[in-house]
């Protein structure tokens, strides 16, 4: 099987962290050969972050490059946008219809811009937006809006919900795996 | 059963596996997990150390000792402890040491791009370069018998793409070798002028039998393809090598990368029609190549800055460009910034009035470096921001003693501020510094530091007074203030910066998302109150943005809003408001 491709775009702070791994276990537990590459640290805190998750039968490369992703799961309107390169011509986006001011809108040195999901779903992409924290909210909390948004792609992947909620099990503290798993439902009933 | 692992988790794994029992670190972007996956080892003492120096003299003390020891430590962190690397290299060790340096190809949080190979070669100790988390494990334990085999210091080199990638690894048990007594040895350990002479043939030595082992060593890997192309690579670019290229090339992979074999790459580039070499940041392989007579193609080709990727070795070896696709409109940039609530914003609005110089450090606080708040003046490397200041001040006189200040972290002035401040009294430098006491260290993920009470393991630990410190390094003046109340620390800093003589401030509010710090209800903005005067983003808070006003709102201008979801209610935006439209 030739290698796919997936990004987790956002904002540094979004949890896109726990995004990927529960991706990650999705993967492994079917058997194939994964890599994941993150961004640590607080040196990204508020900026611009993405995570890479690949899986197949051998993995070389962590990283995604142009042209490479074939689904993309953003957590920001402005991060789709601008990640939008790296989708593979016929590839999926997922994203949460949240937006988020960069410090260059919050200044008046940039405008946001406008309709970015209109606008990319224009050029031919599968584009499916909900919207993320709202729907986490309604769970419990607005932190598992990285939650919802599993919930969203786990039905345009062709995986069985049982292998998703292990994943969940595996990735996310006992404590808050009640409310979280009520976030991936809401992800799910979403699309 | 295999596990999924980050790279340094792998890492700390392979000390763990490899019986290794002293732990003792600096954190730093991108190595940080290692010692903290270390930690999580009753088996290992594990410590954080205020420096990367400090650490590995521990580290080394502990070697000698007859213990496996281990330190870790980012690309810039080896610098500051380069003086007891070079002395290792010639000591060599007893018990096995292995040091981890994570370079920063692509500079994602460092402040250059340096190639920490050149430490290896000009220290003379042995180094080797993983390209998965598997690696890093197997490598690691590998590192501890060639240092025991070669009596020397084994640097594990990481990137940033190997020491946070996930991969899968196979675990194993933990074996302790059997400790190696302590023998007085002066010969071998006292490091004055005439031992230290008769030590340099040996290490000499050493690295020609070292060079002769990487011509067998399992580390290095050789793969034939399609020999129309020969690829000599290590780490993570034979990953992007092979992704790009697969059977249609044939690799060298080196896992020994100090010192690198010669008849190994001799014998691969005879059979290959062109041979390239891939390696980020400079050209060691490459030039170790063409000294010895093989003609490669390298730097000519992919360059010498930046990460190096599967798409770029396509495009540089067979030409195929990506398909890809643009939004087409300007994509405003997010670069990274304080933190709602960041106890830092406060201060450095108050900078930002004041309009002085500042000599920044390494830190959260860089950040104050970015509009709009653009406060600072200078950021250089650990514990700079102190002397560099002193020396402006001692070259510019009066005319800047009273306009300037140094800004320093807790943790980084515990790295090697301290000694910048002893300069400062001793040489009766009139320099303001300002400590910025967020109590952590912030910028590599929240880590104790000897500022905090608290050690590695989180137990309790012996916590540095910074007031009574700064008094006894002979500072007279030493003030604390709330950077949260912005009106009394401007007053502070305009006081200190007025005096004739040395002086310390110290800035202390803990770092807002620490999980101790209780936040108050997110703020408000009364629309009736607002009059979109845009007074409140001057402090550059994420958390606050102009919208327009709700439909049937006739009041003029644009409306500012406060997210719920990340304001922590800190009430900086609030002394900002003039009309007080900023409720809770």
């Amino acid at each position: 099987m030739e290698t796919k491709s997936i990004m987790i775009v956002g904002v540094g702070g979004q949890g896109t962290l726990l995004a990927s791994r529960i991706l990650g276990s999705v993967f492994l537990s079917q058997g194939y050969d994964v890599k994941l590459s993150e961004v640590h640290g607080m040196s990204q805190r508020g900026g611009s972050v993405v995570t890479y998750v690949k899986y197949g039968e051998k993995v070389y490369s962590p990283v995604v490059e142009l042209g490479e992703a074939d689904v993309i799961i953003s957590f920001e309107q402005l991060e789709a946008a601008r990640w939008l390169p790296y989708l593979k011509k016929g590839g999926k986006l997922v994203t949460s219809d949240q937006t988020l001011d960069p410090m260059p809108v919050i200044t008046g040195a940039a405008e946001y811009p406008e309709d970015i999901i209109g606008k990319i779903a224009a050029m031919g992409v599968e584009v499916t937006a909900v919207d993320a924290l709202g729907l986490a909210e309604q769970a419990g909390t607005a932190k598992a809006a990285n939650v919802v948004l599993m919930g969203v792609v786990s039905k345009k992947l062709p995986f069985d919900e049982s292998v998703w909620q292990t994943a969940l099990e595996q990735c996310v503290p006992e404590k808050f795996l009640e409310l979280n798993k009520k976030a991936f439902a809401l992800g799910r009933e979403a699309v | 059963m295999k596990k999924l692992m980050l790279g340094n988790e792998a890492f700390a794994r392979g000390l763990y596996e490899a019986g290794c029992e002293f732990v003792s670190s600096y954190p730093g972007t991108p190595s940080t997990e290692v010692t903290e996956f270390a930690a999580k080892y009753d088996e290992m003492y594990a410590e954080w150390a205020p420096n990367e120096k400090v650490a590995m003299e521990a580290a080394l003390g502990a070697s000698i000792a007859g213990k496996r020891s281990f330190c870790g430590m980012k690309h810039v962190g080896l610098n500051v402890a380069a003086d007891p690397l070079y002395t290792a290299g010639y000591t060599g060790v007893n018990g096995g040491m292995v040091i981890c340096v994570a370079d920063d190809p692509g500079l994602h949080s460092s402040q250059n791009e340096q190639d920490s190979r050149h430490h290896a070669i000009a220290s003379k100790v042995l180094m080797v370069e993983p390209s998965d988390s598997q690696e890093c494990k197997d490598f690691t334990k590998m590192a501890y018998e060639l240092s025991e085999k070669f009596d020397s210091p084994v640097i594990v080199r990481l990137s940033t793409r190997i020491a946070h990638s996930q991969s899968a690894v196979e675990l194993c048990d933990r074996v302790v070798p059997e400790a190696k007594p302590y023998v007085k040895n002066p010969a071998k350990f006292v490091m004055m002028p005439g031992n230290a002479k008769r030590r340099h043939p040996i290490v000499e030595q050493k690295l020609r039998d070292a060079a002769e082992y990487a011509e067998t060593s399992p580390l290095n890997k050789v793969e034939y393809n399609d020999t129309s192309i020969g690829i000599i690579t290590a780490g993570n670019c034979y990953l992007y090598a092979k992704e790009a290229l697969g059977d249609k090339a044939s690799y060298l992979k080196l896992g020994m990368v100090n010192p690198l074999p010669i008849n190994i790459i001799k014998d691969f580039a005879a059979k290959c029609d062109k041979v390239y070499v891939i390696e980020e940041l400079d050209d060691i392989i490459e030039a170790h190549c063409k000294k010895n007579g093989i003609n490669v193609i390298g730097k000519e080709l992919f360059g010498w800055e930046f990460e190096i990727s599967q798409a770029i070795v396509r495009e540089k070896i067979l030409g195929i460009k990506p398909d890809t696709m643009t939004f087409g409109e300007n994509v405003p940039v997010r670069p990274p910034v304080m933190c709602a609530g960041c106890p830092h914003r406060g201060l450095f609005y108050c900078l930002s009035q004041l309009g002085v110089y500042v000599s920044g450090d390494i830190g959260c606080y860089t950040l104050g470096a970015a509009a709009p708040l653009s406060a600072m003046d200078t950021t250089i490397c650990m514990g700079a921001s102190i002397s560099a200041l002193h020396g402006y001040n001692k070259a510019l006189g009066a005319e800047a003693e009273h306009k300037s200040v140094a800004v320093i972290g807790d943790s980084t002035f515990m790295h090697s501020g301290m000694t910048s401040l002893v300069n400062v009294a001793y040489n009766a430098s009139n320099t303001t510094t300002i400590i910025l006491d967020n109590s952590i260290t912030g910028m590599t993920g929240h880590q104790q530091n000897p500022t905090t009470g608290k050690n590695l393991k989180g137990d309790p630990a012996a916590a540095v007074n910074l007031e009574e410190l700064c008094h006894a390094i002979g500072i007279k003046s030493v003030r604390v203030t709330d950077p949260y109340d912005m009106a009394s620390t401007k007053k502070v800093i305009e006081e200190e910066l007025a005096k004739d003589e040395p002086s310390v401030i110290i800035s202390r509010r803990p770092c807002a998302l620490l999980k101790y710090v209780k936040h108050n209800p997110p703020l408000h903005v009364d629309a009736n109150k607002c009059v979109g005067c845009k007074q409140c983003l001057k402090i550059g808070c994420p958390a606050i943005s102009m919208k327009d006003r709700p439909e049937g709102d006739t009041k003029k201008g644009r409306l500012s809003v406060i997210n719920h979801t990340q304001c922590v209610g800190c009430g900086i935006c609030k002394e900002m408001c003039k009309p007080g439209a900023i409720v809770d």
